[in-house]
């Protein structure tokens, strides 16, 4: 990717423009993962004491656990990930941020959503449909906060000085189009009083889950590495044939995938799903081969720098991305659904691809919309370690506790309660991961909290000496 | 990919294309779909549900019971029973005589021991299985035999799969079961069993409203949560209420107290009393016990 796009003026024009909207979007972001992770862990306590904080029944499971995971996605990823999104567009541009407020007001009223959202489910207005849980009022607050952020973002693209299309062009453009779509879709059907009729419901549930957690995810997750693995290590980003290969086949056949083998839809709905997950190996393939030769020979030393989480996020994306197609395949999704399989695959999408790559692009990208570096390096660089080993913790025993439990649930002589007990286990050691992960998190809101208040009492001590400041002695006389 | 309207048009139709199939297809191919006939009756199915059972599913979808909770059976397969009914003018011991000339024929060598292990000791009792085929031709051809020695036998389809052997069901899952769910809460993780049939397989309302209270009241390694909260403790009045958990000690409520359901916890049981999925459909067929024998 070009490596001299800016000169140093137009740099800080770019950075002025962003710096407010970014830090709204950031600042929010990371209270939300720290509340979706506080929720998580309540959620994975719960199944080790079934009856903690049960008498209330805000805190039930079945309530804290969609919530927990909404507040991950919607609270912290999409936010951070238009956030990044957003600089990434503006730089690449060579152009400052087009209607910089119009942003501002978006992340506000994009955070207002997920608090209405949230609060929802957890006082039982949920939809009931997965990833889709919150109400429609919160809906529609996120929908139109989105396209106002996309309205910014198309017309920084609109207005480039740079004529070129670069490949995060492509992942973060598609992004953009592909969430209002979705979102109005599985909203208007799924979120009003008439729904449509039996398993129409569930259909149109996984189309919009897989094209959000899956499809959505990979394409901004995919386009942030893309943009920033290269400029980092210092060389264009390899194989752009590959590049491009990746992306057609990764929106043409990733958006296919989805529906459950063994559903209780017509055939023909699995059958199409599994083939498009046998072809999705291409994108991943292809992801891979880019990365691996944009990554190596490169002699970056990384040391826990965003570097490292974006590496770290791009590994976790093939893994996730294997785990899905293997559970979309026939003979192995027999034992694998309905376990603690999906749950895995759908927590390392979150937490150990998209988020670490955000972490690693906000971490790059925040010390030069500031102009000054990370207030906490040292606790930035403990937050990669902690993330890393508590993905690992997290993901790792919830695969294993999805075949055993899948194992012994598809024999009808093992009694129910034993295949419980054996995922148990496993669930123990994940929710030791959950912790660390939630300390990276809050390591990470430091930072984010000690730069956006630094900025804050800047703004306060300007405005004050300019109070201050004696007046003109003209304008004493009159 | 050299300009913007390029990536637009292509994602545009990636999109657009699956939009197509799996949101307009289904809206267009099921959006209508009306109640089926259950097999070899007049019936409908499914069967609109009481006011009740209709809030209590809101009740369920507010609690988010389908966190740990699927509402679909698999089936890997199907089993052909044979069952005689009444041996004509045979003796059983000749009967048994006949039975081994059938070893012979190709289809039903692989079941020769089975058959001769079941008829081993038989004392002619009736009805008796005689044979249980996974293939379909192997059943009818063992019946027509019979027929033609005048020994009078069914054939029952039985659906088989883990699922089904643990009690959750009769059959797999269809789309029919779902017509009038709003919303369909078909889950996603086994953290407690399938609750496609618990309208079948524990159809009390009072060990339904007990369970709820106190999970491990009535399964005592439960790991289910407790849902204390649908019911209200309150002073016993002039007379107990006939509505009152009757609760192992342990759980009771206090002397001069009881435990009575809130509507919420009674909508709920009629809610999960009214998941049956338990006649077989055109798609999903077999035999019910009770036509089998
Ligand atoms: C945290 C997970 C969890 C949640 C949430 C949960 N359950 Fe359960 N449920 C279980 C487990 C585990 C069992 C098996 C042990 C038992 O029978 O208590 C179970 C068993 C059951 C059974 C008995 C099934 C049988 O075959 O005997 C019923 C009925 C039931 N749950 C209904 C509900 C309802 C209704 C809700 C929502 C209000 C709910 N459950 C919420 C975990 C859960």
């Amino acid at each position: 990717m070009n490596l001299t796009e800016n000169n140093s003026s137009c740099d800080r024009e770019i950075n002025d423009s962003l710096r407010v909207p970014l830090l709204a979007l950031f600042g929010g972001a990371a209270v939300w993962l720290i509340v979706g992770l506080v929720l998580g862990l309540i959620a994975g306590i719960k199944f080790h004491a079934p009856d903690f904080l049960g008498a209330c029944p805000v805190m039930t499971y079945g309530r804290v656990a969609p919530a927990a995971n909404d507040a991950v996605l919607y609270g912290f990823c999409i936010p951070a990930a238009l956030g990044v999104a957003l600089w990434i567009f503006a730089r690449l541009s060579g152009q400052p941020l087009a209607l910089p407020l119009v942003p501002v007001v978006a992340a506000n009223l994009w955070h207002l959503g997920v608090f209405i959202g949230t609060a929802g489910i957890l006082l039982g207005a949920s939809s009931g449909h997965t990833w889709l849980e919150y109400p429609r009022a919160a809906a529609v607050i996120l929908f139109a906060a989105f396209m106002l952020i996309a309205v910014s973002a198309a017309a920084t693209f609109g207005w480039r000085r740079q004529q070129e299309l670069y490949p995060s062009h492509w992942f973060l453009f598609a992004g953009l189009l592909w969430f209002p779509w979705i979102y109005s879709t599985a909203n208007i059907l799924l979120n009003s009083h008439q729904l449509p009729r039996g398993v129409v419901q569930p259909i149109i549930g996984w189309w919009f889950a897989n094209n959000l957690v899956f499809v959505w995810l990979a394409l901004v997750g995919v386009g942030t590495a893309f943009y920033f693995l290269p400029k980092i290590a210092a060389r264009p980003l390899a194989n752009s044939g590959y590049v491009l290969l990746a992306f057609l086949t990764l929106v043409f056949f990733g958006t296919w995938c989805g529906i459950p083998q063994g559903a209780p839809v017509p055939a023909w709905l699995p059958t199409l799903s599994s083939v498009a997950a046998a072809l999705t190996l291409v994108p991943l393939l292809a992801i891979s081969i880019v990365t691996l030769k944009t990554v190596c020979g490169s002699n970056v030393s990384c040391k826990g720098g965003p570097f490292c989480f974006i590496r770290f996020g791009v590994m976790s994306f093939i893994v996730s991305g294997i785990l899905y197609v293997s559970a979309a395949c026939p003979q192995y999704s027999r034992i694998l659904n309905f376990t603690w399989f999906g749950a895995a695959q759908t927590q390392l999408q979150l937490l150990g691809f998209a988020a670490m790559i955000l972490f690693g692009a906000i971490y790059e990208l925040l010390p030069q919309v500031m102009g000054k570096p990370l207030p906490q390096p040292a606790l930035a660089k403990a937050h990669f370690y902690l993330s890393m080993i508590g993905v690992l913790l997290f993901f790792v025993p919830l695969v294993l506790a999805g075949v055993v439990q899948g194992e012994k649930l598809a024999d009808a002589n093992i009694p129910f309660a034993d295949a419980n007990t054996a995922a148990l286990k496993f669930l123990r050691v994940s929710t030791t991961g959950q912790m660390l992960i939630l300390l990276g998190a809050l390591l990470f809101a430091v930072n984010i909290f000690i730069m956006t208040i630094q900025w804050k009492l800047g703004i306060a001590k300007t405005v004050i000496a300019y109070i201050k400041s004696p007046l003109e002695t003209a304008e004493v006389k009159s | 990919m050299k300009t913007g309207l390029s990536i637009f048009i292509a994602a545009f139709i990636a999109l657009g294309t699956s939009w197509c199939g799996f949101v307009l297809a289904p809206l267009l191919q099921l959006g209508s779909a009306q109640q089926t006939v259950i097999l070899q009756t007049t019936d409908n199915w499914p069967l609109q549900r009481t006011g009740a059972a209709t809030l209590g599913l809101q009740v369920y979808r507010a609690y988010g019971c389908a966190a740990c909770h699927t509402e679909q059976v698999r089936q890997t397969g199907s089993a052909f029973e044979v069952t005689l009914t009444s041996l004509g003018n045979q003796k059983p011991a000749d009967f048994i005589e006949f039975t081994k000339s059938l070893f012979v024929l190709p289809g039903l060598a692989n079941y020769t021991n089975a058959i001769a292990a079941s008829l081993n000791g038989w004392n002619g009792g009736l009805p008796k299985t005689l044979l249980t085929a996974t293939d379909k031709d192997v059943a009818t051809e063992m019946a027509d035999r019979l027929k033609a020695v005048g020994v009078k036998s069914e054939t029952a389809i039985i659906a088989t799969g883990p699922d089904i052997a643990r009690g959750w069901g009769s059959r797999l899952s269809v789309a029919a079961d779902f017509l009038y769910d709003q919303p369909v809460q078909l889950g996603s993780l086994r953290a407690g069993p399938d609750l496609a049939n618990i309208g079948v397989r524990a159809p009390d309302a009072n060990w339904q409203l007990a369970h709820l209270y106190a999970p491990k009241s009535v399964t005592p390694n439960s790991t289910m949560p407790s849902f204390k909260f649908l019911f209200e403790v309150r002073k016993v009045g002039a007379s107990p209420s006939p509505e009152a958990l009757n609760l192992p000690k342990e759980f009771a409520a206090a002397d001069g107290f009881e435990i009575v359901p809130k509507p919420a916890a009674k909508q709920l049981v009629a809610y999960l009393l009214s998941l049956k999925a338990n006649v077989p459909l055109y798609e999903a067929p077999f035999t019910p016990a009770t036509a089998a024998k």
